[in-house]
């Protein structure tokens, strides 16, 4: 297991337990963190899953695909650290990471 | 074109009265006759990716189960959107490119610059907008009288929001109307006379348009779409046939859309009333109705892709050049992906997972304003009516691509 803090746009903060493995969209859905639609299911298809992660992490990510890159783009609230979330899987390296979710979902 | 006469008609047959590689559910009369998800069902069981041989529209595979439409809807390198997103051929003689018809990059390029007027963040700004004109447009309404539902709120309401987008003027806003009725439709739907009165009306949009792009060129830059398409750097040096075809995208999907969901869920509500109960006992249900509504109408019906080589799908080969059909209103009925699919539900899990709005580089752009646009309509509804009564039958669309409804008599039951 691997703590992550998610941070709403309000400022509310939630720290849960995210399951080594399992996508970091599965686990805020799981641990029903308001903010993220996942339309899609995880397919990395509609970017309604978008979080900003926290610099300090940002390096330790599998990098961008194309794909993400190009759903990311759709959405003009785009930041340097804007990922997916259903595309981050939890590892134990993760363990600590903090993600802000946007005021929005695209 | 001259007058495509089948060798079967789909409307006078049940699905499985027909063998399997004649079935053709892009005929209109079955559209018309609401009987198409009757034939869906069985392609979804029986042949999940189905070649039609022969169509009004040519050759083309049919694509019906949730799962296969995103596997398609993901690879754009394989399913190319151009030339034309709907079953239709584009007319030779006038072409009308758009960037909904393109692929990565241009389609990119010219996408972000008009993104931005209906992202979340602005739609923050139209809400006061949204709700002060629904207000007015639901407080004229008779009460206790039968009267037209798609030409005094569906049509109103989106044409209004329209308007409002292009800053069009507003008295002459029902041209917007109009036109998108002209794009969508042809001699054979009755809109127009001819293909060429078609085209004339079109030009007449784009003449229309043209003043008012010249007007905002020479102004700054501001919120609007043709100011937003006048200044961006990838839309500027636009052909005026391209010019035409993207307005054509931004007025039919700001306008077919919403319209025929706002219309569509009103009916829906009538043949459910267990779930008009529902809403009637709690109106913060609202957010996940308007999602279950627009699963449940599918405005587009369809999208259609060009494979670039040929391609694995449920065990069928497409073949590079073939026509390829996502019909999103079967996949929104696939038991497979959606619990009890065939059934309008209100408060369901998962309600968000729905084809309607596409998936992947080419998802909807006005998603967010369609939904809220909805979601206002029916929580001033409920603040006014007891009940929206369906008292006759809907006139539907003839069309195997905007499933939506020519008229819709109800009667207002106010508190």
């Amino acid at each position: 297991m691997a703590s992550v803090t998610f941070i709403e746009h309000n400022g509310t903060e939630y720290v849960v337990e995210a399951e080594i493995g399992k996508s970091l969209m599965q686990t805020a859905l799981d641990n029903l963190v308001p903010g993220i639609d996942a339309d899609c299911g995880g397919e990395c298809s509609c970017a309604t899953c978008h979080v900003m992660v926290d610099e300090a992490w940002l390096g330790k990510l599998t990098s961008l695909a194309d794909s993400e890159d190009a759903m990311l783009d759709l959405n003009p609230e785009r930041e340097s650290n804007s990922r997916l979330s259903c595309q981050i899987a939890m590892t134990e390296e993760l363990d600590g990471m903090v993600v802000r979710l946007p005021e929005f979902q695209f | 074109m001259g007058e495509y006469m089948p060798s079967l008609e789909m409307v006078n047959f049940r699905p499985e009265e027909v063998p399997l590689e004649d079935i053709d559910v892009s005929q209109r009369s079955l559209w018309v006759a609401n009987r198409q998800q009757e034939f869906f069902s069985r392609l979804r069981d029986e042949a999940p990716v189905h070649f039609c041989k022969d169509s009004e529209f040519g050759p083309y595979w049919s694509v019906t189960r949730f799962a296969d439409i995103m596997e398609v809807e993901a690879n754009w390198q394989s399913f190319s959107s151009d030339p034309a997103i709907t079953i239709v051929e584009p007319e030779e003689d006038f072409p009308l490119p758009m960037f909904i018809a393109m692929d990565p990059p241009k389609h990119d390029e010219q996408r972000k610059t008009v993104q931005g007027s209906v992202a979340p963040a602005n739609l923050k700004n139209l809400e006061g907008t949204i709700r002060t004109r629904v207000q007015r447009v639901l407080d004229d309404l008779p009460t206790h009288e039968e009267f037209d539902w798609v030409d005094r709120v569906s049509i109103e309401l989106t044409t209004q929001m329209l308007a409002t987008l292009f800053d069009f003027p507003f008295e002459d806003r029902r041209m917007l109307t109009r036109w998108s009725d002209v794009a969508t439709g042809g001699p054979e739907t009755g809109v127009v006379e001819s293909e060429e009165q078609r085209q004339e009306e079109l030009l007449e949009c784009l003449a229309y348009f043209t003043r008012l792009w010249e007007e905002r060129a020479k102004q700054g830059l501001s919120n609007d779409l043709v100011s937003m398409l006048a200044h961006g750097e990838a839309t500027q040096d636009m052909s005026p046939q391209e010019y035409l075809g993207n307005l054509i995208l931004l007025i039919v999907g700001g306008n077919d859309t919403t319209r025929n969901s706002m219309t569509g869920g009103v009916l829906a509500l009538n043949e459910n009333p267990g779930e008009y109960a529902k809403l009637r006992n709690n109106p913060g249900i609202i957010p996940s109705m308007v999602s279950e509504i627009i699963r449940w109408q599918t405005p587009l019906a369809h999208m259609r892709r060009l494979a670039t080589r040929d391609y694995q799908l449920g065990g069928q080969t497409i073949n590079a050049g073939d026509k390829v059909i996502m019909w999103y209103l079967s996949g929104n009925r696939d038991e497979r992906a959606i619990d009890r699919a065939s059934e309008f539900i209100i408060d369901r899990d998962r309600v968000r997972t729905h084809l309607s709005f596409g998936f992947g580089v080419h998802r909807c752009m006005g998603n967010r304003l369609a939904e809220m646009q909805l979601k206002i309509l029916w929580e001033e509804i409920q603040r006014r009516f007891h009940m929206v009564e369906v008292v006759g039958e809907p006139g539907r669309v003839p069309s195997n691509f905007v499933h939506g409804y020519t008229h819709l008599p109800t009667v207002l039951h106010p508190h």
